[in-house]
């Protein structure tokens, strides 16, 4: 399988980058031109989120494979302040930047599975993944 | 990079705006953007403004809200807002990302948003003329 890839987060430019990266990925594995919009839309929604709430961290993609099904993993890492409750964030709508508040209720949906890792004051990590159908 | 040196182009063609994003935004250039296009519908009085997204392939909720910021405050202005060039996964990804955009009005391409401005907004009093209203 090819390598993983990393884009860091540092400002809004790197936001483009990011999901830039994503969709080359997502293409090259063979998503349709709609699952690499989902994807490179969720990426963009979660870079953003590090850009604001942590600063900078870092966007990783990679190929994975489970049993006969292949699809692409993202991990959206930062060291920034973690998310206080992860339920509340999930809501659509809710922000405490007065932003829309979509972007992880959006990014879950855009996405097959989802899972936010978080603790106060260390950081937070996002792993999502899509599987080829 | 040319963070802050892009801007993207707005036309005027009689009482019609135009801008045809050919780049993607980043979040400065989109704020840019919606500051040049709401002053410029403030300086020139357009009554429509046509935004073509042919070549956009991201619409996130960032970019999302600024759209319907720009509709919202262009109609405050008397300028109405059409969207062009919407690219069907781009659509299908701002439903399921969960943002609509009320009071945007969309059209298949740039040639079709002119027709819609001429029928619509332009001289909306020829409307008798679209029989079934909202077609
Ligand atoms: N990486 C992060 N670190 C800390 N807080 C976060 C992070 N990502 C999201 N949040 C919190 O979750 C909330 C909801 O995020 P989101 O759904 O993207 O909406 P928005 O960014 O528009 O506020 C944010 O307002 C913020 O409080
Ligand atoms: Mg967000």
């Amino acid at each position: 399988m090819a390598q993983a890839k990393a884009a860091v987060i540092r400002s809004d430019l790197d936001i483009v980058i990011a999901r830039t990266l994503a969709r080359d990925t997502a293409r090259s594995l063979g998503f349709g031109p709609i699952d690499q919009a989902r994807i490179a839309t969720a990426v963009s929604e979660l870079a953003r989120n590090i850009f604001l709430y942590a600063g900078s961290g870092s966007v990783t993609v990679r190929e994975i494979e489970r049993g006969l099904r292949r699809g692409i993993e993202i991990v959206c890492e930062d060291q920034g302040p973690g998310i206080p409750d992860i339920e509340l964030s999930l809501q659509d709508g809710y922000s405490t930047s007065r932003g829309m508040g979509m972007g992880l209720p959006g990014a879950r949906r855009l996405m097959d599975e989802f899972d936010i890792q978080t603790q106060a004051g260390v950081g937070t990590t996002i792993t999502c993944r899509k599987w080829r159908s | 990079m040319n963070s802050s040196g892009l801007r993207i182009p707005i036309l005027k063609v009689e009482e019609v705006l135009i801008a045809s994003i050919q780049v993607a935004l980043h979040d400065a250039s989109a704020v840019q953007f919606k500051d040049d296009l709401l002053q410029k519908i403030h300086d020139t009085k357009a009554r429509g403004v046509i935004i073509d997204l042919t070549a956009i392939d991201v619409v996130d909720s960032f970019i999302g809200r600024m759209i319907a910021d720009i509709a919202a405050m262009a109609g405050l202005m008397g300028s109405r807002v059409v969207l062009t060039g919407l690219q069907p996964a781009v659509a299908i990804t701002l439903v399921e990302l969960g943002l609509e955009l009320p009071n945007v009005m969309t059209a298949l391409n740039l040639e079709k948003g002119l027709a819609v401005m001429k029928n619509q907004v332009i001289s909306p009093d020829e409307e008798e003329e679209q029989g079934d209203g909202t077609g």
